[in-house]
């Protein structure tokens, strides 16, 4: 919308109109100025490598497009009414958006703006003035410093004609733009693991057909193409015109909680669950385990910090216990003290972990809130360097760790071959199930009970909880123990993932992690725990396929999109939604300015604290 | 002996002496209102008893046990409860769950005991939550237990308040300006259900109070303080009429204006009359000398 001066005469809608012309204009350049360092950094160089649609279109040669595409629809949201001044404006604005790419070439050359920038190569001068395309050949010659980039214009015209249907794409009703979203977001998507959904499904008889004929090894073919925007298509119409998750939620809770629908409902994902890592083969497996070893400390850190409110960054350190214990009782390492069966050693090394939760909080749980965080971070570092310390060497290993450590079965005398269904990852698959099946149990159990309550009042508001009888430090011992027990059988398990315990394992990146799956899928939620670790473990590892530099960016990007427009989590319990959104209903009542001590903490910052 | 008894409290902060050298008494069974200008020091004073506070000097005792330097969990669980000035509540739990967690420390099931869902700890529960509705309906927030404490109406968010203190069991309330902010039919209902506290359960009520209403009509006993002392103790009529707490609230110029053209009218008279001759509330030996009027202090305890 234009921001100019709001009187209805003449100069006054002309200086109006002026103005988002102005706004039209920038909104191009600032699209193509982004475009243009994605470029120079070299997402696009190396995205390029990665095909969307085989031989059609690479995700790097889209990021560009899209670039286009966004500069015409967001400049078409500035530009003044009327269809005619909006297909303008979203024009220009992708004109910008390719002209600063065609500067780029036209100086980048004379320049030699390859010598400081590296990604400034000759491939790259190529792809963005379309050289493939045009079918222009020897451009070695073209690059030479004296002669003329001849396609230099290739962008600007790109730019304004993909402009242009972005802005077509903002006139259109919502209902029609979203299904375009849509479908380029899956073929995106899709294109993107083609070729990981390809290859299992080659080595099936079934499957091994629709295999070649949809996927390329790089992207997708033509024919999975049609599939994927059919099925999106399909999907779409059902769900506008159908509606089922508003008739879902009118049904009645008697109907939705009868035994009927949710013991099937029940069994089905159950057995999804189970039989999960059955359908993958090669490094899947090893994620999925992973993904559900994750889930399982988020699930012990909600209870410390979704539940109690308690900020502790140091959750490593329990790992860091779970983890060597189980080193050390069936490893095969020198300083390894005994070989024994893992349902011996996973329940020895949670118990120590708990036991060491006692021993560091008690004297640290009186601190609130930010400086809480402060001090676990700490002793998870006191814990990291202990571990690769030459004082510990002796006991624990040093920085070569510890090594030899059996698989669940293995520990117990069982050979199982690597593409049985009980497999090494496997077995650590099914033993983190059963753990955060235990957890989620308890965690259930303890929310409806008088401690979890307690941990609730403690996390709402310390001192009414303890002016309500509560005793603080033995409630919030509690909690921490719980938290620390359940990384400490992470931590074991962990060990058997791997085989072995290594100091450089032990990292603050751990403790974070785990906090960042929680904030993401919904601190309190176990489902949301269990999505987030999905999210946050599962994609990234997925992502080293496609684009192993960029994983941690499109990381942070993720973090902070959730924490912007979602910041309850993508699954929120119903708490943190009620948290989160305080600010935007009008329950605050009305009370007398001093607080009650001089420094009260308000419910809301407490629970803001708590819910950091 | 009294219920809760102050000697010579004082409370620093630094260089503010926002207590200082407090006695007061509060019998068992009363409803006492403690006034004062803003800054007077009277949350103060009540986070002293509650435990928020150490007290620096003097001492505080509860039912004979001294306060100083115990936690307030422990004082809590002596037989104190407390609201709030701002409505403290835990507003992401339930009407229902707050309750229960003011009955905490009359609940003894452990975590195991939780987890396992053992039979002694389901019927603990079933009869909190049975013990946490019945106290909601009394408190006046009948059809609401369910509801989300921020999410209700300011009036009830006090009556909530009140039901989560009363979760305690209390022998002794503090109440924290419970009509702030309310209108006077609001008000009017809060004071009926004040005496109705003290009535019913025997609750000893301790009252901070601004509005003069309030406290004129439920209290017993009043205890003015100013800059952290106490300047004044007596009964309503005593209190209205005396000039130390006059100029506290509306300054010397004023305090000599109203005293010189008081005159009591006639219910004042008859209420006066009455209770001296019922001897009721007598001032106590050494804090109001008998036949003053006006609860002056001749000398400090």
């Amino acid at each position: 919308m234009s921001a100019g001066p709001t009187t209805t005469t003449a100069s006054g809608t002309l200086q109006r109109d002026l103005s988002a012309w102005k706004q039209v204009f920038i909104v191009g350049l600032l699209f193509g100025g982004a475009a243009l360092y994605v470029t120079l950094v070299g997402i696009v160089g190396t995205l390029a490598e990665r095909a969307v649609i085989d031989d059609v279109v690479t995700v790097g040669e889209l990021v560009l497009l899209l670039s286009a595409i966004g500069a015409g629809y967001v400049g078409a949201l500035r530009a003044p009414a009327g269809a005619v001044n909006k297909i303008i404006g979203s024009a220009i604005a992708g004109l910008m958006s390719g002209a600063v790419l065609s500067l780029l070439i036209l100086i980048g050359p004379a320049l030699d703006l390859g010598e400081y920038l590296p990604n400034a190569s000759r491939d790259l001068y190529d792809l963005i003035s379309g050289a493939e395309i045009l079918g222009v050949k020897n451009t070695a010659e073209m690059w030479n410093g004296e002669a003329f980039p001849h396609t230099f214009w290739f962008p600007a015209v790109i730019g304004t004609s993909l402009g242009a249907l972005g802005g077509l794409l903002s006139l259109l009703p919502r209902v029609a733009r979203n299904l375009i979203l849509l479908g380029v977001g899956t073929l995106t998507i899709t294109g993107l693991f083609a070729g990981i959904m390809r290859s299992p499904m080659l080595q099936h008889e079934l499957t091994s057909n629709a295999a070649r004929e949809l996927f390329a090894s790089n992207g997708l073919r033509m024919p999975g193409v049609f599939l994927v925007l059919g099925v999106v298509l399909l999907v779409y119409l059902v769900w506008v015109l159908i509606e089922p998750k508003r008739r879902y939620d009118e049904l009645p809770k008697e109907t939705k909680e009868h035994p009927a629908v949710v013991i099937p409902a029940g069994a089905i994902a159950l057995l999804f669950v189970l039989m999960l890592p059955l359908g993958f083969t090669g490094f899947i497996p090893s994620v999925i385990a992973l993904v559900a070893l994750y889930a399982l400390m988020g699930l012990g850190l909600n209870i410390t910090l979704g539940l109690a409110g308690l900020l502790d960054l140091g959750f490593v350190a329990f790992f860091a216990v779970g983890a060597y214990t189980v080193a050390l009782l069936s490893g095969t390492s020198d300083v390894s003290i005994a070989a024994l069966p893992f349902f011996v050693t996973i329940p020895i090394a949670t118990l120590a972990a708990m036991g060491f939760g006692l021993l560091l909080g008690l004297p640290i749980l009186g601190i609130r809130g930010d400086y809480l965080a402060i001090v676990t971070l700490g002793f998870g570092e006191i814990i990291a360097i202990l571990a690769r310390s030459d004082l510990l060497k002796p006991l624990i290993g040093g920085p070569a760790g510890i090594t030899g450590i059996p698989k669940p079965l293995a520990s117990i005398g069982i050979e199982v071959g690597a593409g049985s269904w009980l497999s090494g990852p496997n077995q650590i698959y099914y033993v983190s199930l059963i753990s955060m099946a235990v957890i989620a149990f308890i965690a259930v159990r303890l929310r409806d009970s008088r401690l979890g309550r307690a941990w609730i009042a403690i996390r709402e508001d310390e001192d009414v909880a303890e002016a309500l009888g509560i005793n603080l430090v033995q409630t919030k011992s509690l909690a921490y123990m719980l938290g620390a027990a359940f990384a400490g059988l992470g931590g074991a398990v962990f060990a058997m993932l791997f085989g072995s315990v290594q100091p450089s394992s032990i990292n603050i990146n751990v403790s974070i992690l785990i906090v960042v799956i929680i904030i993401i899928g919904g601190m309190g939620s176990i489902p949301g725990v269990v999505l987030g670790a999905i999210v946050v473990i599962g994609l990234p590892e997925l992502f080293r396929e496609i684009a192993p530099e960029y994983r941690f960016l499109l990381y942070g990007i993720a973090l902070i999109l959730v924490v912007r427009w979602r910041p309850e989590g993508l699954m929120p319990s119903r708490v943190g939604r009620q948290e989160m959104h305080a600010g935007d209903t009008p329950t605050e009542g009305e009370g007398p300015a001093p607080p009650d001590r001089p420094d009260a903490e308000s419910a809301s910052a407490s629970s803001a604290s708590g819910g950091a | 002996m009294a219920l809760l008894e102050t000697r010579n409290a004082t409370k620093r902060f630094g260089g503010l002496t926002a207590v200082n050298d407090l006695s007061f008494d509060l019998e068992e069974g009363a409803i006492v209102s403690v006034i004062g200008p803003n800054g007077a020091g009277k949350t103060t004073f009540f986070n002293c008893i509650a435990g928020f506070y150490q007290i620096d000097e003097g001492s505080i005792t509860l039912d004979g046990v001294e306060l100083h330097a115990l936690r307030p969990d422990k004082i809590a669980r002596l037989g104190l409860s407390r609201t709030y000035q701002n409505i403290r509540l835990f507003g992401g739990m339930t009407a229902t769950e707050n309750v229960l967690v003011g009955q905490h420390q009359h609940l003894a099931a452990n975590w195991m005991q939780a987890v396992l869902h053992t039979p002694s700890q389901q019927k603990e529960e079933a009869e909190a939550l049975e013990e946490a509705h019945r106290l909601l309906d009394y408190v006046g927030l009948e059809g609401r237990h369910d509801l989300l404490a921020q999410n209700l109406p300011y009036g009830d968010q006090r009556r909530l308040e009140v039901g989560r203190a009363l979760g305690t069991s209390p022998k002794i309330l503090l109440l924290d300006e419970p009509t702030a902010g309310m209108n006077p039919a609001e008000t009017h209902e809060m004071t009926g259900f004040i005496r109705q506290l003290r009535d019913d359960l025997g609750i000893t009520i301790l009252l901070i109070e601004h509005e003069m209403r309030v406290v004129m009509d439920i209290s017993e006993r009043i205890t003015v303080l100013d800059y952290g002392e106490r300047i004044a103790e007596g009964t309503t009529a005593q209190i209205q009429r005396n000039k130390r707490v006059i100029e506290a609230y509306l300054g010397k110029a004023a305090s000599e204006a109203v005293i010189g053209e008081y005159e009591p009218d006639e219910d004042e008279a008859d209420q006066l009359a009455a209770a001296e001759e019922a001897g009721a509330h007598a001032p106590k030996p050494g804090l109001a000398p008998a036949g003053d009027e006006t609860g002056e202090l001749a000398e400090k305890d």
